[in-house]
């Protein structure tokens, strides 16, 4: 009997150094980990394998779920990290030289024995390390979307232009999720402000079809219930035209070309008026002359 | 006849966005105004939209056609959801079976030069759109 868990148990030493001097050679980030973390990584790894193959040589049954659970772990400490899918399937990989080593030194192996013994080992590996690509991968996707989500908040300011006035300059794809958003956003700044106004520039937003044009509809709507007018700024041309053709109702909408022209509209609603400094120094110099 | 032809699938709403994107690239190299890439896009939103939302998912085919000295975009929206039973009530402005506007197919038939609808109830809908330059 010279099974390769029970080579690797007898030669674990020996194993392990290679396999350490293995990634020495190959993929050693020494920037991104600690040797002593990579060797206890290893340790940990190779007796849940050996472990393991005792019982079955199968690494997706029930006697490998501990292992592959450790790799869970390890895709997801190792993505953190910043290694590469590519370089945690190495770690991986880098162990089937030494594996491989110790079976052919195995005294009184048989030939038949030892490529049987080879395949089996080399096969296991080899979907550990597919399995871990596989989960590191899937952390990434979770990462990319957090981020993405992230994004969808940061790109939808609101922004104070004056006392009672807000304004919220949309920029980009209007999905569904991120229509929500800002529908919610607004909303909220319009309670703390205590805001009498809101501008939505649109400037930004390449497509305004009937979902988008049924969120600022109810944006809007919204906004009026709590006791605010929200005006509707920047429909460039081709836009304005393709809502007309659309059937979009927006009659009961305050629309500007601009959002100086629709914050100009805001500050006259507010009795605010705004004057040329110097013809205002002007008169009162002549007031105070006279 | 068709110079050029490509097909995309819509099964996500990120698909959405995507088909809206080669909608307007293509419209782009054939150098349509801005305004006709604007209402190909939209009609392309909208189209793609019913395709994911009542056709329960499907594809875009994007096609470069020449007729004579003209030029255009055709796109062909492919489901086989549960089609539509009546196809006048749905292109009425306003009629909608979902939450909204109902302005999605009547007003992508007003965004484009040609439109024709084909469906069969339980087996699908294809609806076919150009946009000549
Ligand atoms: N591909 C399709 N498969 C099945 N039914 C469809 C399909 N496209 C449209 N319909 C039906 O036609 C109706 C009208 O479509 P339309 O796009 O005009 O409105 P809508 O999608 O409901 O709302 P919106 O204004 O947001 O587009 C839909 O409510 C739906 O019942
Ligand atoms: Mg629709």
């Amino acid at each position: 009997m010279s099974s390769f868990h029970e080579v690797i148990r007898k030669n674990e030493s020996s194993i392990l150094a290679g396999w350490l001097a293995e990634m020495a050679s190959s993929n050693r980030r020494s920037d991104l980990m600690s040797d002593a973390e990579l060797r206890q990584q290893a340790t940990e790894l190779l007796r849940l394998v050996t472990n393991a193959a005792e019982t079955s040589t199968d690494p997706m049954s029930e006697a490998f779920s501990s292992t592959r659970d450790y790799l869970k772990d390890i895709a997801k400490s190792r993505m953190e990290q910043g290694f590469s899918p590519a370089e945690t399937a190495l770690f991986i990989l880098s162990l089937k030289q030494p594996v491989f080593n110790a079976l052919r030194d195995t005294a009184g192996i048989s030939p038949t024995k030892l490529v049987t013994e080879i395949l089996t080992a080399g096969t296991v590996l080899d979907r550990l390390a597919v399995e871990t690509v596989n989960n590191a991968v899937e952390f990434r996707d979770l990462v990319i979307s957090r981020q993405q989500e992230e994004m969808l908040e940061l790109s939808t300011p609101v922004v104070k232009l004056w006392e009672g006035v807000l304004a919220l300059p949309l920029i980009g794809t209007l999905d569904s999720a991120r229509t929500q958003v800002v529908m919610e956003s607004l909303l909220s700044a319009i309670v703390e402000t205590n805001s009498q106004i809101a501008i939505i520039d649109i400037t930004g937003v390449p497509t305004v079809d009937t979902l988008v044009a049924q969120h600022l509809i109810k944006t809007i709507t919204a906004a009026r219930l709590m006791g605010a007018d929200c005006y509707l700024s920047g429909i460039r041309p081709a836009i304005a035209q393709t809502i007309v053709h659309l059937g979009i109702d927006l009659v009961d909408v305050q629309t500007k070309a601009k959002l100086a022209d629709a914050f100009a509209l805001a500050l006259t609603r507010l009795g605010k008026t705004v004057v040329n400094a110097k013809q205002v120094a002007k008169s009162t110099n002549k007031r105070e002359e006279a | 006849m068709v110079l050029k032809s490509d097909v995309h699938p819509i099964v996500g709403s990120d698909d959405v966005v995507r088909v809206r994107q080669v909608a307007r690239q293509w419209a782009a190299e054939l150098k349509f105004s801005l305004v006709d890439q604007t209402k190909l896009v939209t009609a392309t939103s909208e189209l793609a939209r019913n395709t994911l939302e009542h056709g329960k998912g499907g594809r875009m085919r994007v096609e470069l056609v020449e007729n004579g000295a003209r030029r255009g975009i055709r796109l062909t929206f492919e489901d086989e959801g549960p089609g539509i039973a009546n196809i006048e009530l749905a292109l009425r402005d306003g009629y909608t079976t979902g939450s909204g506007l109902g302005l999605g197919l009547s007003g992508s038939k007003r965004l484009m030069n040609e439109f024709d609808i084909k469906s069969e109830t339980g087996r699908g809908t294809t609806v076919t759109v150009t946009r000549w330059k």
